[in-house]
């Protein structure tokens, strides 16, 4: 034999098995692909398709109690939608409400988080306690903090509060926002505590040791080591609490029904009478999209602050 | 350490006060969080009691806390049909939670096995359709569902709870494979086992825990659900929350019996939650929190 021919032998055998082994990866790409692809195409076919037809819906005059008066009117329906006062107070109180309902139950749910991670008698209890209202049906939880907890005459909460002269007070219609934001808070506190009771469980306690041991007071920890290392949970508390809470309906369709007036109408409850109530599906549709641009602003930053969490993910194959 | 540090002027002072502070603190901490735990419960429990009481007894001023406990409510709300609507949410919650995992459990597996291309661009695809607003989607989903005679059907539900959980369920499962060592997998690679006996033969026994805390969030996400069951169900497909409303517009106010009813709502959840508390973060969180 001589040694061309090796040569060209060796050659063949070198590329044959190139071959095989891209065959090998080939198949195994398209084995993890048949893993993620139907979890994937049916989210898309029911999450993204109806929204792209929303989009297509925002551009048409179209009513469900009228049929047969659907036509194209172009970009009129989002005109309508701005120039709408009832729009204008509907993005207000979604920001005021977003915002107190989220700010509260993250300082109160911090406080809790402090106090459990202290180790006391029946703090499993305490604990178990605490997420309940979180895991209350919300529409049971709004039925009753409407009925039994705010009620003028006998409600709890006037009850407890008679010593300090609150008389009859009908809470619903004289403190519409603070009613409905009270009854959020209640529900969210447990969800900010539990996120941030795991960050400060996740602080090194070697650090901490080291600290006491340099001398270090409670509050000095707490400010310079506690609170810097809960910055990315308080983070994600915010921004996740701001995308659930933003999408409030359960409460106001239940305690005020978006009033007195349009006191507690926030944006999810708007389009719901607008697409529920009047049928209109055109202007309702526009609504959603404006609805959802202002939601995609928040959760792209949300995002973000997920994706630095995952960061120190390794990208080794596994 | 250095912030620290240079604090050392106040540590003397600190010292002396410590063990002082110390005491009190001990004494605080629990205090101040029993009274948190029950100012929080007080809602839960007072549903709870209301749900035993004669409507007389709910209705009065003072409130009552001691009475003649009474199954009165409970019987009222079964002989009103209760039963359909609680059947109409367990199969809603327990068949989207099947077909959840079902399709997640692979998904996750192939996403945790890296490297498939973009894999970090799927996941994020996934959270960011739960981060858009029901809103945003559910007038084309109305007509749909008109259109293919699918309103007030339980069928709509399922579908839709389906596509709700999927990305929680996507997430928190992902974080749960990422932690089996990959020694494992790498050994029955070896052996020459294929993906799909991979998974079922040596993962997923591995994370079955994980598997039951991803059911149960999925599980407290749907029973919970409201916006689509009250604008895409009404009478035969109608669930509990439909239930609840229902009640109280057309009844007015019968608090023990609402009480009763809402206690009956939020019990399984409660429970579910309460067995799951430790994975709840994780699910909550899509995974990025454990």
């Amino acid at each position: 034999m001589t040694v061309t021919q090796d040569r060209a032998k060796e050659r063949a055998v070198a590329l044959r098995e190139r071959a095989a082994k891209a065959a090998v990866a080939r198949r195994n790409r398209w084995a993890r692909r048949s893993l993620i692809l139907p979890a994937m195409i049916y989210t898309i076919l029911v999450t993204q398709i109806p929204f792209v037809i929303t989009i297509w819906y925002s551009l048409q005059s179209w009513n469900l109690l009228r049929p047969g008066t659907r036509h194209f009117v172009g970009l009129s329906n989002y005109g309508a939608v701005f120039s709408q006062t009832g729009f204008r107070t509907a993005v207000v109180n979604t920001v005021g409400f977003t915002a107190s309902a989220v700010l509260f139950s993250l300082a109160i749910g911090l406080v809790l988080a402090i106090l459990l991670d202290q180790k006391f008698r029946g703090r499993a209890v305490v604990r178990t306690l605490l997420i309940s209202p979180f895991l209350i049906m919300p529409v049971a939880g709004a039925l009753l903090w409407k009925t039994t907890m705010f009620h003028p005459v006998f409600g709890i909460v006037n009850f407890v509060l008679k010593p300090f002269g609150v008389g009859t007070l009908d809470w619903a219609s004289r403190f519409p926002m603070p009613t409905v934001i009270t009854v959020a808070v209640w529900q969210w506190t447990p969800f900010m505590m539990i996120i941030l009771l795991s960050g400060l469980q996740s602080q090194s306690t070697d650090i901490l040791e080291a600290a006491r041991v340099d001398g270090a007071g409670n509050w000095q920890i707490f400010r310079h080591l506690t609170l810097p290392h809960l910055r990315t949970y308080m983070e994600l508390c915010v921004l996740l609490g701001s995308i659930f809470i933003v999408q409030t309906f359960d409460s106001i369709f239940i305690i005020t029904q978006g009033g007195p007036g349009q006191a507690t109408t926030n944006l999810p409850y708007f389009l719901y009478l607008q697409a529920f109530r009047r049928f209109e599906i055109g202007q309702a549709a526009a609504l959603a999209i404006v609805t959802t641009i202002g939601t995609i602003i928040i959760a792209t930053i949300a995002l973000r602050v997920l994706s630095n969490l995952f960061k120190g993910e390794e990208l080794e194959p596994r | 350490m250095s912030t620290v540090a240079e604090r050392a002027p106040a540590r003397a002072a600190q010292r002396t006060r410590g063990p002082d502070r110390f005491r009190v603190g001990r004494l605080l901490v629990p205090t101040l969080a029993w009274i948190a735990a029950i100012g929080f419960f007080f809602p839960v429990l007072w549903m709870f009691l209301t749900g035993f009481k004669q409507e007389a007894d709910a209705f009065t001023s003072p409130p009552k806390l001691f009475f003649a406990p009474t199954m009165e409510q409970y019987r009222q709300i079964f002989s009103r049909d209760f039963a359909p609507f609680l059947i109409n949410s367990a199969t809603a919650t327990v068949v989207s939670t099947l077909v959840v995992l079902l399709l997640a459990i692979p998904c996750a597996y192939g996403l945790a096995i890296k490297p498939v291309e973009k894999w970090r661009d799927v996941l994020f695809f996934f959270i960011s359709t739960r981060f858009l607003p029901v809103v945003g989607a559910i007038v084309p989903i109305y007509v749909i569902a008109r259109d293919a005679k699918l309103l007030d059907t339980v069928t709509a539900l399922i579908l839709l709870y389906t596509a709700m959980n999927m990305p929680i369920a996507v997430w928190m499962l992902r974080s749960f494979f990422m932690e089996v060592p990959t020694a494992i997998m790498e050994a029955a690679r070896i052996d020459g086992a294929t993906l799909r006996q991979e998974l079922v033969r040596i993962v997923l026994p591995l994370v079955a825990p994980g598997i039951a805390a991803t059911a149960l969030i999925c599980v407290i996400f749907a029973w919970n659900e409201f916006f689509f069951a009250v604008n895409l169900t009404s009478s035969r497909a109608a669930t509990v929350p439909v239930f609840l409303v229902g009640f109280i517009t057309s009844e007015g106010l019968f608090w023990a019996r609402l009480s009763a009813a809402a206690t009956m709502a939020s019990l399984p959840v409660l429970l579910a939650g309460w067995i799951a508390q430790k994975q709840l973060v994780r699910g909550l969180t899509m995974g990025a929190v454990k």
